[in-house]
């Protein structure tokens, strides 16, 4: 598998954990800080497998209508009016079969004619009850439509689940999935991401952003720079022709802006902070 | 199935018994891991893929961790185990509760008091003549109760009048949650159409909708959050409010409880602890201070910081018990308060001292507290516990 072909620049832990994944065939929960990269991993693997992403973005309040399958309720409509004074157990078998029903996510997800990859996105915002359902459908991967009985899975898809840890996962849904903990990039491996984002740019200048930004990582924020970040002030950096930070802090002070997103921390960030900062940067 | 495993696995039995052993101290250590793990862990071991080093510790990483706690602890037992390294930081978790060591016993006193007196109890009422006897006992019991409910519990001394408080609090906590759920169960009136089921009930009528079928939204359940004093200053009051809590919380499906002195402690874990007396004795555990005064602004910026995202929804109402004597600066816990304002439904600030006469909020972090604070409210009595019923229902 070639992630790296593909533009994601996996850590051996995580080469690994993929691994595992496609010879166990369980599901991969990522946790992490947001904006470590997570759903990166499953867009990069669809990539390397060239097959399709599927993405259910889990929310609060999400349920099996809008997870899983809904009938088409418009057309259902339609066609009794259509029928009106047949049969009613005729049309009833008519309007609730395949034609009618509208695939979701996870139905699309186990019909696929060439495993896909389903990405559950931030799956500890759905509630408790959805969690229960998801883990069923993981087990089983088969799905029970009462009007139209039991759809098994035509391929089973490679499942990366990703958690921000607002609300505790249960254990049965951990034990039933691999594990990996998404960190931040050392910053060998974020010079090496924004190398391979921006082949344009200097590969000294890339060691020294992600050198600064590992550093103001470690600096008191309420809201770390994700990697997202970090390519988007490398292209900043790059753009404005920046050489060497260095050379320039009051440009690095000022695009900073494209790392700091709450007040509190840009008050914090003052210019003597990114001036010493830079300072540390070799 | 390890039959099954024996014949098809063509792993050396010497291997099977130490991964089986390295599952077995994972275990101690808190990991969940069950025997599809293990299992799976052999199959990955026997095929051939796997027999490099390199990805033995990342492949059994990834099965055997669940969480991040496992994440960072798992490397420290996988060299101990598989390299024969020292280990510092592992600890075996006592499965036996009765491994309680010596001194948790004085301070869960009160709790084994209040064991002794009900088997006492018992006793007394079986010897005399039915009638008699439970009649006596339960006047007693309700002028004994009365009085206990409005003696502030700093002046609780004796051991069977602090044993009869906690069962007090106890009780009083199982009925205020009886009726708090079933108030929350007759509010769900939330109403939508479910157009599946009146599509199906029309096909009958030609399509005309003529029955409707609706669906309720579901609620969202009220969460509580307890921060809890354990300070020397709040010793008096803490212990009953403990009991109190373990009961309260039991309630609410969800719940977290923390307390903290010179740091936050998250004590929810014992909270689940079905049995009064065990999960008091880990709470107190837990709870111990070292002493030096009260952190209050700085606990309540490791709870804004680490846990207020998890713990804190639209419909928390963050509790926060205690006397308000902070030795950290007043500043601190005003910017946090308003922090935590921010993130959630409702603060209520419970002070025992207000139950005390004449009592005016003069501590610095008191005051710098008060306009953030929905609910001010005595903590000192049973009665005042009792109170907070109504407030704990509105919200």
């Amino acid at each position: 598998m070639q992630l790296a072909a593909v533009g994601y620049i996996p850590d051996r832990d995580l080469a690994t954990a993929l691994w595992l994944m496609e010879s166990l065939r369980r599901p991969l929960l990522l946790e992490g800080e947001a904006g470590v990269g997570k759903t990166e991993v499953a867009r990069a693997l669809a990539l390397a497998h060239d097959t399709r992403l599927i993405r259910l973005q889990c929310y609060e309040g999400l349920d099996q209508s809008a997870a899983l399958y809904e009938w088409n309720y418009q057309r259902q409509l339609l066609a009794i009016k259509a029928r009106e004074g047949s049969d009613a157990s005729a049309v009833e078998e008519h309007i609730f079969s395949e034609a009618y029903l509208l695939e979701r996510p996870l139905l699309a997800a186990i019909r696929q004619a060439k495993p896909a990859v389903l990405l559950i996105d931030e799956v500890d915002r759905a509630d408790e009850e959805f969690e229960a359902f998801l883990l069923e459908l993981l087990s089983d991967f088969q799905v029970s439509i009462p009007e139209l009985g039991t759809i098994t899975a035509t391929t089973i898809p490679r499942v990366i689940l990703t958690s921000n840890g607002t609300r505790e996962l249960s254990d049965a849904l951990r034990r039933r999935c691999l594990y990996h903990y998404v960190d931040y990039p050392d910053v060998d491996r974020e010079a090496r991401i924004i190398l391979s984002r921006l082949p344009g740019i200097d590969t000294d200048l890339a060691l020294q952003i992600a050198t600064m930004v590992g550093l103001i990582r470690k600096e008191d924020l309420r809201k770390s720079p994700g990697v997202a970040e970090t390519l988007d002030w490398a292209a900043t950096l790059a753009g404005l022709e920046v050489r060497h930070l260095r050379d320039e802090p009051e440009t690095v002070h000022e695009t900073l802006m494209c790392l700091i997103k709450t007040a509190e921390d840009k008050s914090r960030m003052t210019r003597e902070v990114s001036d010493r900062l830079i300072g540390r940067v070799a | 199935m390890s039959l099954a495993i024996a014949a098809e696995n063509p792993l050396g039995a010497g291997v099977r018994t130490k991964l089986n052993g390295f599952a077995h101290i994972l275990r101690d250590n808190g990991f969940v891991i069950g025997l599809a793990e293990t299992r799976d862990a052999l199959a990955m071991l026997s095929g051939h893929d796997a027999a490099r080093p390199s990805r033995l510790r990342p492949a059994l990483k990834a099965l055997f961790c669940g969480r991040q706690s496992d994440w960072q602890k798992f490397d420290e037992i996988f060299d101990a185990y598989w390299l024969s390294r020292g280990m510092k930081s592992a600890t075996r978790i006592s499965g036996a509760p009765q491994t309680t060591p010596q001194g948790l016993q004085s301070l869960a006193a009160g709790q084994r008091g209040l064991g002794d007196s009900d088997q006492a109890d018992h006793v007394e009422r079986g010897e005399g003549s039915e009638v008699s006897e439970t009649g006596r006992s339960r006047r007693e019991g309700a002028s004994r109760t009365e009085l206990l409910s409005r003696t502030d519990f700093r002046h609780l001394t004796q051991p069977e009048d602090l044993a009869a408080a906690h069962e007090l609090a106890g009780r009083l906590a199982m009925s205020m949650r009886a009726r708090l759920t079933r108030r929350m169960h007759a509010r769900r009136s939330g109403q939508r159409l479910d157009l599946r089921r009146t599509i199906h009930k029309s096909i009958a009528h030609g399509g005309t909708p003529i029955e409707l079928v609706r669906r309720r939204r579901k609620d969202k359940p009220l969460r509580l959050v307890v921060l809890l004093d354990a300070s020397g200053s709040m010793s008096l009051y803490s212990a009953v409010f403990l009991r109190f809590m373990h009961g309260v919380l039991d309630s609410f499906r969800e719940a977290e409880a923390f307390v903290f002195h010179t740091r936050l402690i998250h004590i929810s874990p014992a909270l689940k602890e079905r049995n009064p007396q065990r999960a008091m004795e880990r709470m107190s555990l837990l709870a111990q201070g070292t002493g030096g005064g009260t952190r209050i602004g700085e606990s309540l910026a490791t709870f804004n910081r680490w846990h207020a995202k998890r713990c804190i929804h639209s419909r928390t109402c963050v509790m926060i018990v205690s006397d308000g004597y902070d030795t950290g600066p007043a500043e601190n816990l005003g910017a946090e308060m308003q922090a935590l304002r921010r993130r959630c439904r409702r603060i209520a600030w419970l002070n025992p001292m207000i139950g005390w006469q004449g009592y005016q909020p003069e501590a610095a972090g008191m005051k710098a507290a008060l306009p953030y604070v929905d609910l001010f409210a005595p903590a000192h009595d049973l009665d005042s516990l009792k109170a907070l019923e109504p407030y704990l229902a509105k919200i």
